[in-house]
Parts: C-alpha cells; structure tokens; sequence
C-alpha cells in the first residue's frame, strides 16, 4: 500500500474556495492504515477544515509522534511541511517549531499510547504553557501497530480481542487536560464530522493549546464486543454536551441569527465560536463544572463529547514570554547581532 | 622544579570554606584585584553538591609567566573552615604558610615545621563590630580578604576601585561596610604580622587583551551573536548556567526598549527528552536553536539525536561535561562524554563534535557550532566541562569580526522555491552529500514530509532496501566531509625534530602547554597536537602518520579519545598511550609532568 501514489485528479466541476484551490490541495497521500480505520476519517475532516478556512496549505505545520495515528499527517495537506517525529515528543517538537514561526498553524496528532504513556510529560506541559496549537489525540485505546496491547486510555475491566480484562485505571485525556490548565479541551468522535469540523476550526482559531480528544475505533483490534472504543460503543455512549460551530471573522456579522439558547465567544481575530448547549445550564467557561461533567458522566458509562472547556484569555507562550509579533525567523540577523561596539562595552565588565 | 614554587607572582592560593557562607564574593575580589595589577591569574572552584553547610576550596593560581592551569601545589592556605583544618593544613607545600581564625586557638592541631602558621581572629574581631549573625559571617569573608592584601601587598586603590564598581551608586551603602571589614583583617595584619610574605604579588602587564571569565558565560553569549533565536534547556549541573547567560545577555540586547517586545524564546522543558525536542523543532522551523546540559542529559537526548541526524536537521547542544556515569561527581569535572556524544543514538550515527579549550574559545566555538550545523544539516555538539564551564579563567578578551555571516547552509528560500520547477528535500544536487532544506511556512513548493523511517531522495515513504542503503551511504560521505566546515587542531611543534607527540583536547590543553615547558626545561621535546572537532581531518591522520609515539592526554578513565583515534582513523593500537587523569579535579601541570615523565621512562627503558 505504502508505494501506491494517489493521483492528484481534480474534476471540473469540485468545488473551490476563496484561494482558488480544491478539496484535492488539501488531500495527501494514499493512507495505509486499515480499512474503516476511524483515524481516516479525522485525517478527511482535518483536510476539510483547512479547505473551508482556506489555509494556505504551507502555512500549517503538521507533526506528529508515532504511532498509526502519527503516520496520518502524510494523508492530508500535502503542500504542509510535516514530521512524523520521535514517539511521544510531538508537543515538544512543535513548541520549538511555534517559538520559531509563531505565524504557522500548528497541528498535531497523536494518539492515546504516545500522549498518555511515552509522551505524558510532553502532552501536559505543552498545555501548561498554553502553546498555540490544535492538538488531536486520536484515541483508540490500543496499541495498534504492535498488535494491540492496551493503551492507557482503555477503560478498567474492557476485554481485549483475545479476551484478556485491562485491569488498570483509565487515563481520561479530558481530565488531565483540566488539572494541566488546558484551555481548549473538546471530544468528539471520528465519525461525527459534523461535530469534529467546527471543532477543529474553532482549535485553529483558539488563541492556545486546543485538545481535541476524538475518540477512533480500531476496527482491527478494538471494535469488537466488550471494547469500550468501539463504534458501536461509542455510538451509544456518546453524549454532547455543548454542540460548537464556527464563523469565521469574515462572516461574523450574520451572528446575530445565531438561534436561540447559542452563546458566542469572539476570539481576537474577530471570529467567532458558537456554542449551543444540549444540556440546559451548561458553562464550558466553568472549569470545576467541566470536571464534575466528565466524571458525572464517565460514571454513568457515558463518553460526554463536545466543546467541554474553554478559556480565551489565558496567556499563550508567546504572550508569557513577550515575544516579538512576527516570527522569530524574520527577525533580521543584524537586529539580533549586538555587534563590536557592544561586546567592547560588556566586555569592560569582566577585565 | 621552577614552576609555582613559592615566591614573587608565582604561587597559589587556596581558601577552605564552608557553602553558603558567601565566600566567593572575597574570593572573586581577591582574584580579579591580582589580574586588574596585571598578573596573569586562574581560579578554581571546588564546590560540593549542596546548598549550604558542605566544605568548598577556591584555588588562585597566580602567575607572572601566564599559565593558567592548577599548578597541583599549594604555597598559602587560607583555613576558614575547622572541620577540615587536618587536610588543609597537609596539602600545603613546605615553607608555604598556613592562615587560619585564631578566635579559637588550634596550635597543636598545626604541628608543621615547615610551614608557616599565621593566626588571625577574624570572627572575634567581626564579632565586636557586627550584631547581626549574617552580617558576622559574610563580613568575616572580606576581613581574610583584607588581610591577605596586606600579606600578598595588593594594591589597595585596585581593591577600592573594584568595590566601588561592584556596588556603585546604587548599594553605596555597601561600599562602605565592605572598605570597613577590609580594613579590619588589613589593620590587624599590618600591626601583628611581617608584610608581605616573600610569596606575594607585584605588579606587572601580563593581563593586556585577557579578559576573566567562565566558559558558560561565553558561550551563552557565543549564541547571542550567532543569532540563535530559541534556547530550551533543563536545569542539570554544570550546564545551568550556560542559558542563564544567554537569558541574561538577551535581555540586554534582545529587548525592544519601547515595546518590551523580546527577539527571542527561552523554554524551561519538561526534560532534556523535551529540551532536545523543542531544539530540534526550532531548527526545523528555521531558527537557530539550541540547548545547554551535561552527561545524564546527553543520555535522554540521544533518542532525538539519532532521528536529527538521520532526517537532516541540525541542532546545536552544549555538553558542559561532568563526572560519571550516572550521577557521579555532580559538581567535578571529566572529559568522559566523548564516545557518548560521537555516536549517540542507536543505528548507525555519528555526530560533529568540537572541543573548546578555554571560554575564549568557548564563544568563537559557539559560531561555529550553528554554522557547521546548518551547513552540514546535523547535530553539532560543543563539548566544554565543568572546569572551563564554571571556572574563572583569564581568557582572551573575545572581540567581535564584523564581516561575520552565519552560514545558513543551504536553503531555498522563497525566490529560490518560486523559481524552481520542483524541490525535493534529499536530492544530492551538488554531490557532497549535502541536500538543500526549506522551512515551513515560505513557499507551496517548499512543502515536504521530514520523517524518522525510510525515505527516499523526495522525502517519501519507502522500506526498500537500495533506497535506505543510498540514503546511509550519502550520509556517511556528508559526516566524512565535515572537517573542512570544523575547527581545525592547533599544532605546537617541539624546537627540536622529534618522532614522539602528544595529543590533547578541551581544559586539558593549559596543564600540557605548561607540562611540555617543563619537558623542555629537561631537554625532552614533544610535537604536541589539540584537536578541536570531529570528525577528524586528515591533518590528524598525518600526526598519527608522523610520530612514533604519542601521549594521548584525558581526563576520564577509559581513553575514549584515543578509543574514538584507533576506531575512525589508521593506526597502530600500541603507538597511542593513554596518559588519563579522572579525579575530578581541574587537570594540573604537576600531575601530567609526574604521568608523563613515568611514562617516558618507562618508553626509553623498553
């Protein structure tokens, strides 16, 4: 599968956005994974996101870890740079590449074993210093490419396909997220791109680290009975609690249709996330209600997805550290150079 | 023997202390007062892995003929800690003297013939002036201070001045009660004792053009003018300081008066797992970043090590080198990172490493790291050690070459990305192995997949066996070329035709330059060589071509230097003898001279 190149075929008659370009720019290469893996189906959505936003494609960022879900930046957004990086590092490499071009839309997969075991260290301190990134973890609860071993996402007493119980506790991504002061922290599920696309834009959009916990069935070794990642689980138990749409800055002035019980929080571009509440009540602007509605509803043997939290006005790295506006790498040699008359001066200092 | 033996501006000086009690700031005065007189001056610090409480040393040695390395011999020994009063009193070299606090007389405990005892009471005499505790034990610090200027006939306008300058305006205050403590050891020992001691200082001009300071210092401001824009580090003794300083200079330089806008992003990582990552991410997205650690951290970041080399992206780190393995000596020195970092990384790697000898060198190895990294698309690592890393050394004063450019390698920038039919990111288009890189975000044809498996000239996907071989081969001959883009190794050639060499590298080259002085003195001449990067160049293989015999000098146990010659380079095993200091301890002239000598010996006698 790895050596079939996908012919880059456009149809008259595709659509294009404000760029000019098609579906097909914001495509990549061929996937190998399984059939009817959910990760493809992200890896679509992410794809779409980007074309109705019309990012150009070079302007984003893609890295990744490793893992089945880490191979997928190579199946969309093909013009992008990408790495498929070292497994777990993904979020410090992409706070490097962030520190460089704070210009670049950052974009990173990965998956329940490289962020919640190999790379939990990484994963929480990227959102403690809130880097501006979208973060998809795409969460299958298995090991895949090593033949399914559990991950730390599996949920205590699910049954592996060979009939084995995990006996350990969960790591819930939406938890950890919480007590790591992430600021964006959302779930959805692979095959709901309805929920996933808006979510993905409003990440793009959010001025932070934006978590998208998507849960992603492995079809070959954990969506059988008794898994709790499987479709059929996830179909059943998913429970949305405050449904998100995006409009752009563009468009922001046809708001005011927005429907009634839809709350809208302006980012600092102008844009807007609108967040309709499926459950009455519902501030993802209260961080200890988000808590109690995770677990609330974990307990119940419900997956709660939708926009869980959010938190605009936290400072992101380049505004803790006060970075430059523009890119550190735009930032001309001679500004940066202090030159020999101040290394003369300094030196005095130390004669 | 005629080398720090007692006398005028040639002797050394050590202070016994307990950490924490603010010691370092007497002996920093003590220090920088010989080196402003003009006499050419080192100091080492040896300090526990500790905060408070733990016995520390401070070693000045002081020398009209300019060798800077620890001479190995103690001719004044400045006690100030009881607990270790036995060992201090014992390391002092016959007819040196011995100074110590006499507000609580030991005179039995100091039954030396040879030396001279001199007993100040330091801590009754701060006692009377000063109420507060602290301020007793801090002020006591300059009070030994005060006296040994009157013992070692400092100039005291030099003293006053430097106070002066240390506190200014500001801290007035200050300024005052230093002078006041200074004046109390000073006062006491003009009236009690016979000054100067025949050991003692002179004023001379041997310090034109040197400036003191320590290699984490220069190096962090090395990066500053390299224009490395992103620092991520973990804080790991003796590295620490090293991002401190480019944190420090940055703020002076990097600062946008008006805005208080920074050209520049330090990031304090989880881990050097994290650092190396953040590192190589910055790289990849076109800065020049980079990060500073030791041993243990070298270990964690070889993982990315190994994927930078293999996916081409340069990076640039520190290794301020301790002792080991594990956590060893945390606050000694050791050269014993040299096979670690060479082939860090599992696979078939290989890594460019340079070898600064003092903080001078330190900061011109700073430019040269980015510049060989960026040139080469490959991690660069600068390994320095605790010695040149923390010590104060006097070093060449760096002065900045205004035609410097950083070599950015080769890149396609946007014009060159728009006027090009195709790009692709591992193509050898010229033939030396080097491919060209783009960073993301400049251009839609610049795109391309950086991955850690297989990949083939187009950045592709591939697990077929002739394009990984290709791929291995192109790199090899890349590493293979590195030399000509590398500090190449100074040579010192003896004054008299000679088949026996000796080959140096990093802090060590101080003890060697003043060993083979001494050598000389006895008509003994070697061709001495200090290598200064890997890999090697064939200047080196011509060395090793040119001499029967060849003293390889380090400081860890195993000769990895000499291990790193025999395995990349042709050459008799036996031809190579391992001349290896490991204690810890900044490497002494005394100490080569003695390994050396036994070894010469013991050459002629077979």
């Amino acid at each position: 599968m790895s050596f079939i190149t996908k012919p880059h075929v456009v149809h008259m008659e595709m659509p294009a956005n404000q760029l000019g370009l098609t579906m097909r720019d914001y495509e990549g290469g061929m996937s190998t994974l399984c059939a009817g893996c959910g990760h493809d189906s992200i890896s679509s959505a992410i794809a779409q996101t980007f074309f109705e936003l019309a990012i150009p494609p070079h302007r984003a960022a893609k890295v990744s870890g490793i893992g089945c879900s880490s191979k997928t930046p190579a199946y969309f957004l093909r013009g992008s740079h990408g790495m498929n990086a070292v497994h777990g590092r993904m979020p410090a490499v992409a706070t490097g590449v962030s520190a460089a071009n704070r210009e670049l839309h950052v974009l990173g997969v990965s998956g329940d074993g490289d962020s919640l075991s190999i790379g939990l260290a990484h994963f929480v301190h990227a959102m403690r210093r809130n880097l501006n990134m979208v973060y998809i973890l795409e969460n299958n609860g298995v090991y895949g490419l090593t033949k399914g071993q559990f991950s730390a996402s599996a949920d205590l007493g699910a049954t592996a396909k060979g009939g084995a119980s995990n006996l350990q506790q969960a790591l819930d991504p939406m938890l950890v997220a919480l007590s790591s002061g992430g600021t964006f922290v959302a779930r959805s599920f692979s095959g709901d791109k309805n929920q996933l696309v808006p979510l993905i834009k409003a990440g793009l959009e959010h001025p932070g680290f934006a978590l998208i916990d998507v849960i992603s069935p492995c079809v070959t070794f954990n969506d059988h009975e008794g898994s709790t990642k499987s479709y059929a689980y996830a179909r059943d138990a998913s429970r949305e609690i405050v449904h998100t749409d995006f409009v752009p800055h563009a468009e922001a002035i046809e708001v005011e249709l927005a429907p009634h019980g839809t709350t809208a929080v302006t980012m600092h571009d102008g844009s807007q996330i609108l967040m309709r509440q499926t459950d009455s009540g519902y501030d993802p602007r209260d961080r200890a209600a988000a808590f109690s509605a995770v677990v609330e509803h974990q307990q119940r043997g419900e997956i709660l997805t939708g926009l869980i939290y959010l938190n605009t006005e936290a400072a992101d790295l380049h505004q803790t550290n006060q970075t430059t506006a523009k890119p550190l790498t735009e930032v001309d040699y001679t500004t940066l150079c202090p030159g020999a008359q101040a290394l003369e001066d300094l030196m005095a200092g130390y004669a | 023997m005629a080398h720090a033996s007692g006398g005028v501006n040639d002797f050394a000086i050590k202070i016994g202390n307990v950490n924490g009690t603010g010691s370092a700031s007497a002996n920093s005065l003590l220090m920088r007062s010989i080196f402003r007189m003009g006499v050419p001056v080192t100091g080492k610090n040896f300090f526990p892995s500790n905060i408070q409480g733990l016995p520390t040393w401070y070693e000045i040695r002081v020398s009209g003929d300019g060798y800077l390395c620890a001479s190995g011999k103690v001719q004044i020994m400045v006690a100030m800690n009881a607990q270790t009063y036995a060992q201090d009193i014992a390391c002092v070299e016959p007819g040196g003297t011995f100074i110590y606090d006499s507000s609580w007389p030991r005179e039995k405990m100091f039954a030396r013939e040879d030396v001279n005892v001199i007993g100040i009471p330091l801590a009754r005499m701060c006692n009377e002036l000063y109420a507060d505790p602290r301020t007793r034990i801090l002020m006591k610090n300059i009070a030994y201070f005060g006296a040994l200027v009157a013992l070692l006939d400092i100039d005291m306008r030099v003293v006053e001045a430097l106070i002066q300058e240390q506190f200014g305006e500001r801290k007035k205050h200050l300024v005052a009660s230093n002078l006041e403590a200074i004046k109390i050891g000073f006062d006491y020992a003009k009236e009690h004792l016979s000054c100067p001691l025949a050991t003692r200082v002179a004023p001379a001009n041997g310090t034109d053009g040197y400036v003191m300071m320590d290699g984490n210092t220069t190096a962090g401001l090395g990066c500053v003018y390299a224009g490395a824009t992103v620092g991520a580090w973990y804080p790991i003794t003796p590295s620490t300081s090293l991002m401190d300083a480019f944190g420090a200079f940055c703020q002076r330089f990097r600062v946008d008066k008006e805005t208080g806008e920074k050209n520049f992003c330090i990031v304090q990582a989880e881990d050097e797992l994290g650092a190396a990552a953040i590192v190589l991410g910055g790289n990849w997205g076109g800065a020049r970043a980079f990060t500073a650690t030791s041993g243990p951290g070298v270990s964690l970041m070889s993982e990315i090590l190994g994927y930078a080399s293999f996916t081409e992206v340069p990076m640039v780190l520190f290794d301020v080198q301790r002792t080991g393995p594990s956590t060893g000596l945390p606050t000694r020195t050791q050269q014993s990172d040299v096979m670690a970092a060479a082939y860090a990384s599992h696979g078939d790697t290989r890594h460019v490493l340079l070898f600064p000898a003092d903080p001078g060198e330190c900061f011109e190895h700073a430019l040269a790291a980015f510049d060989a990294a960026e040139r080469l698309q490959t991690p660069v690592i600068v390994l320095t050690d605790l010695d040149i890393g923390m010590n104060d050394w006097m070093t060449k004063k760096p002065v900045w070459d205004t035609n410097y450019v950083p070599d950015r390698g080769k890149v396609m920038d946007r014009q060159a990305l728009e006027e090009a039919a195709e790009f692709h990111r591992y193509a050898d288009v010229d033939g030396d192995g080097i491919p060209y890189r783009s960073y993301p975000g400049v251009h839609a044809k610049g795109g391309f997949f950086t991955r850690g498996s297989g990949h083939n000239e187009k950045a592709q996907y591939t697990e077929d066996g002739g394009d990984y071989v290709r791929l291995m081969n192109r790199l090899r001959r890349k590493l293979d070329g590195a030399p000509k883009h590398l500090p190449a190794p100074v040579f010192k050639q003896a004054e008299q035709a000679t088949k026996i060499g000796l080959i140096a590298y990093g802090s060590s080259d101080q003890a060697v330059l003043e060993t083979l002085d001494r050598l000389h003195d006895e008509d003994r001449h070697l061709n001495y060589m200090r290598i200064r990067s890997f890999p090697f160049g064939r200047d080196v293989q011509k060395f090793l071509d040119s001499h029967d015999q060849i003293f390889v000098v380090e400081q860890n146990r195993d000769g990895q230097l000499r291990t790193l010659l025999l395995n990349e380079l042709d050459v008799d095993k036996r031809k190579l003898v391992p001349i290896l200091h490991f204690d810890g301890m900044p490497l002494s002239s005394s100490a080569v001279l003695a390994t050396l000598q036994t070894a010469l010996a013991q050459e002629i006698a077979a």
